[in-house]
C-alpha cells in the first residue's frame, strides 16, 4: 500500500496473534494484528496502555517472555519469515538488521561497562570491524547522534550522562550495525518535553539520512504527529485504524480514533471540556464480542455486538469499523 | 516585588487570595557524607529546589506551576501542603503564616481546608485498606463525623461525586485501573470539605483519554464546590486547559507569571518560548520548529546571573553576571534582563 516500488515491504505483519497461557485461560494481548512497513518508512503504531502495542514490538524481534507465544501469523522481514526462526538466527537479524530504542535509557544499558565497550561489542557482533576501527566506529556513531566530544566521553560510564544524553547513546547502539528497520518503543516517554524534541529531531535526521524505516511505538499522539508518515492505531489488542499520518489525525475515521485525538488538550480554541470517551479498555480476559469498542461507542448499533469488523477501506486509510461497510451505511439509516 | 505581585493578580481587589507565597525557599543538604568531607577535603553543598518564590491564588481560580523535572514545582506542592518546612519565606493561607510554628490544634484546624493529590495513584493509596477506608480516613482523623452511618453516607457520597458507585467502596485498590484509583485520590482529597487542592501532577501517570475523564472531572468538580486549584504539571497543553494564571519555573525559580492566555498567545521569557516550542503541532500546519539545545544544569550548581543563560539565545554579559527579579511588563511578571531592556524579538 505505502510501498512506491515494486519491491515487496520491508516489513510484513500477517494476521499476527500472541497468547499468554494463564490459569485462568488464554490471554489474546494481540489479536489478527497486520500491518506493513516499507522501506524507509515511519510507521507510528498509537495506543493506550494495554492496547498490544509493545507486545507488538517484542513479537517482531522475537523477545516475547515465555509462556507469552506466538500463536498464530506470519512476520516477513526482507520476504523472509522471521517468526520462526531457531533463536541463533534471529539473534543474527536483531541488532544487526533490526535495531531497537526502549522507553528507559537506564535499564537498555549496562551500568558496569562504559558505553565504548557497549558499543564496540555490539559493532563486533555484528560486522567484520577489528578492534580499533569499531572504537573509531563508536566515536563517530556518538558525534552522530550529539554527543560533544565523542572522544573522551566515550570512555565515561553510563551514570556519568543524563538522561537525554544516554537515550542518544541508546539511539547510537541501535544504529551501530546499520540496520534497516529501528524498533523505538516509547523512545521519548522517560525525558524532558525539550529533550524529548531533542531525541525526536535526532531519530528523524537519522532515519532520513540512512534510509532507516522506523517502527514508533507510543502512546503520545504529539510524538506520532511530529515522526509518523503512517499511523497505526491499537485498541484492545487489534488494529482499529490504519492510514497516512494526515489523514488519521485530521480526520480520524473510527470512532476511538476521533475520542482519542478529542481527549488531547490542545492550545487551539477554548473549549471548557475534553472530549470524553467513557469506561475505559476492557481488561484482556474480559474483550467484548463483536467489535472491542462497542461498549464505549457513542455511534454503536446491533451489528457492532455481534461481528467483529475487520478493516475496512475509506478513502487512503482504512478503520475496522462497520459504519464504513458498504452495506451498514445504507442499511442504518433507515 | 510584592506590590507588583498583587498588582499583576486580577483578583476582586476586595478579596484577598487564598493562598500567598511569598519569598519561599527550600534548601536540602546535598554534602557528601562527613567522612568524606574530613578526609577529602570535600566542601559542603547546597541544593536549592526552591529559592525564592511568590506568587499569589485568589480564591476558586487555578493557578499552575510549569517547568521541566528538576525545577522545584513538587517542592513547591510540598511545602505549600506543610510535608516540608520551608528554608525562608512565608506561605499565608487564607491571612494565616502556615510557616510560622503554631500549636497543633491551630494547624489541624486549618489543614483540613487543604489537601494534596499525587502523581502515583498506585503509590499513594494504601494497599491493604478498602476503598471506603481510605476515603474516611480524612473525616476520622479530622474528627468531622463520629458515627459510622453517617461516615458510610457521607463516603457513598463522594464515591458518586468523582464518578464511582457505593459497592467500590468495598474493593481494595488494586482492583482499579489508574484512571479510577486516581478519582479514589480525588475522593479522599474531597473527604474534609477542602477549599484548596494541591494537584502534584494529577494525570501524568494516565493515558491520555483517561486524562481527560480526570480533567474534566476536576474542572467540574471546581465549579459545583467553588475550589481553588494549585496545578502542577510539566505538560503545558494541560496547563493551558486547566489554568487562569501560569507560573514557569526553571532551576528553583519563577522566571513569569502570567494569565494562561497571554502567556500561551505570547510568550515573553526566553525559557517559556523554548517550553511552548516543544508542544508538538497536531494541527500538521509544517510549522517549522526550532530544535533547543543544551539541558536543564544541575540544581546543586546552577549557572550564576540568570540560570538560563547558557541556553539562552539572547543572553548576553549582564545575564551572566546578576540575576534577574520578577518586574511587571503589562499584566505579566517576567524575569529577565532582555526582556527589560527591551531588546528581545517578538515571539512569532
Amino acid at each position: 500500500m505505502a510501498a512506491i516500488s515494486n519491491r515487496p515491504p520491508l516489513l510484513e505483519v500477517e494476521h499476527l496473534r500472541v497468547q499468554f497461557p494463564t490459569r485462568r485461560g488464554t490471554l489474546t494481548a494481540v489479536d489478527d494484528v497486520s500491518f506493513e512497513i516499507g522501506e524507509g518508512e515511519v510507521l507510528g503504531v498509537v495506543g493506550e496502555s494495554g492496547a498490544g502495542k509493545s507486545i507488538t514490538g517484542s513479537a517482531i524481534i522475537g523477545l516475547i517472555e515465555p509462556p507469552g507465544r506466538i500463536a498464530g501469523g506470519r512476520i516477513l522481514f526482507e520476504g523472509e519469515r522471521i517468526d520462526d526462526l531457531p533463536y541463533e538466527k534471529l539473534r543474527r537479524i536483531r541488532g544487526k538488521r533490526i535495531g531497537t530504542i526502549f522507553q528507559d535509557p537506564l535499564t537498555s544499558l549496562n551500568p558496569l561497562y562504559s558505553i565504548g565497550r557497549q558499543l564496540v561489542e555490539t559493532i563486533l557482533t555484528h560486522t567484520e570491524l577489528t578492534q580499533a576501527q569499531a572504537r573509531r566506529r563508536a566515536i563517530d556513531l556518538l558525534a552522530e547522534v550529539g554527543i560533544p566530544s565523542p572522544a573522551q566521553r566515550v570512555d565515561h560510564y553510563p551514570h556519568q550522562f543524563s538522561g537525554g544524553m544516554r537515550q542518544r547513546v541508546v539511539v547510537a547502539l541501535a544504529l551501530c550495525a546499520n540496520p534497516r528497520l529501528v524498533i523505538a518503543d516509547e523512545p521519548t516517554t522517560a525525558l524532558d518535553v525539550s529533550i524529548q524534541a531533542q531525541i525526536i529531531a535526532l531519530l528523524k535526521k537519522l532515519c532520513r539520512e540512512h534510509g532507516t524505516a522506523v517502527m514508533l511505538i507510543t502512546h503520545d499522539m504529539g510524538v506520532i504527529a511530529e515522526t509518523a508518515d503512517r499511523v497505526a492505531v491499537m485498541y484492545a489488542g487489534r488494529v482499529v485504524e490504519v492510514g497516512p499520518l494526515r489523514e488519521v489525525v485530521k480526520r480520524p475515521r473510527h470512532p476511538y480514533t476521533v475520542g482519542l485525538m478529542g481527549s488531547i488538550p490542545k492550545l487551539e480554541g477554548e473549549r471548557s471540556r475534553l472530549v470524553q470517551i467513557d469506561g475505559s479498555m476492557p481488561r484482556l480476559d474480559r474483550i467484548p464480542a463483536g467489535c472491542a469498542f462497542h461498549p464505549r461507542c457513542p455511534q454503536a448499533f446491533a451489528r457492532c455486538e455481534r461481528e467483529r469488523p475487520e478493516l475496512m477501506s475509506d478513502g487512503l486509510a482504512r478503520a475496522a469499523c462497520w459504519l464504513y461497510a458498504p452495506l451498514a451505511r445504507t442499511g442504518s439509516d433507515g | 516585588m510584592a506590590e507588583g505581585l498583587a498588582r499583576a493578580v486580577p483578583a476582586a481587589p476586595v478579596q484577598p487570595p487564598l493562598l500567598r507565597v511569598t519569598e519561599l525557599a527550600r534548601y536540602f543538604d546535598a554534602s557528601p557524607p562527613l567522612v568524606n568531607r574530613l578526609l577529602l577535603g570535600a566542601r559542603r553543598r547546597t541544593l536549592k529546589a526552591v529559592d525564592g518564590v511568590s506568587f499569589a491564588i485568589p480564591r476558586g481560580k487555578t493557578f499552575s506551576l510549569v517547568g521541566e523535572s528538576g525545577c522545584g514545582k513538587s517542592t513547591v506542592a510540598r511545602l505549600v501542603v506543610g510535608l516540608y518546612r520551608p528554608t525562608k519565606g512565608t506561605i499565608e493561607f487564607d491571612g494565616q503564616d502556615l510557616a510560622r510554628r503554631q500549636s497543633a490544634k491551630q494547624l489541624r484546624a486549618v489543614r483540613r481546608r487543604f489537601q494534596i493529590i499525587f502523581q502515583d495513584p498506585f503509590a499513594s493509596l494504601n494497599p491493604r485498606w478498602r476503598v471506603r477506608d481510605i476515603i474516611a480516613e480524612p473525616i476520622r482523623v479530622h474528627g468531622l463525623l463520629r458515627d459510622r452511618p453517617a461516615i458510610r453516607a457521607r463516603t457513598d457520597e463522594l464515591l458518586a461525586q468523582v464518578g464511582l458507585g457505593a459497592t467500590d467502596g468495598g474493593k481494595y485498590p488494586h482492583e482499579f485501573s489508574g484512571g479510577q484509583r486516581q478519582r479514589i485520590s480525588i475522593a479522599r482529597a474531597l473527604a474534609s470539605n477542602p477549599e484548596f487542592l494541591v494537584c502534584d501532577e494529577p494525570t501524568s501517570a494516565l493515558d491520555v483519554s483517561v486524562q481527560a475523564q480526570i480533567l474534566n472531572l476536576m474542572k467540574e468538580l471546581q465549579e459545583r464546590l467553588g475550589l481553588t486549584y494549585l496545578f502542577i504539571s510539566h505538560n503545558l497543553a494541560v496547563v493551558h486547559h486547566m489554568s487562569d494564571q501560569v507560573g514557569v519555573m526553571y532551576l528553583g525559580r519563577l522566571c513569569e507569571i502570567a494569565a494562561s492566555k497571554t502567556l500561551f498567545r505570547r510568550p515573553r521569557h526566553p525559557y517559556t518560548r523554548l517550553l511552548l516550542e516543544t508542544i508538538p503541532d497536531l494541527e500538521l500546519s509544517g510549522r517549522p520548529r526550532v530544535p533547543v539545545a543544551g539541558e536543564v544544569p544541575s540544581p546543586i550548581d546552577p549557572p550564576p546571573g540568570c540560570s538560563f543563560h547558557p541556553r539562552c539565545p539572547f543572553a548576553n554579559e549582564r545575564c551572566r553576571r546578576e540575576r534577574p527579579e520578577l518586574r511587571l511588563h503589562d499584566d505579566d511578571l517576567v524575569a529577565c534582563h532582555a526582556v527589560e531592556e527591551g531588546r528581545l524579538p517578538e515571539a512569532g
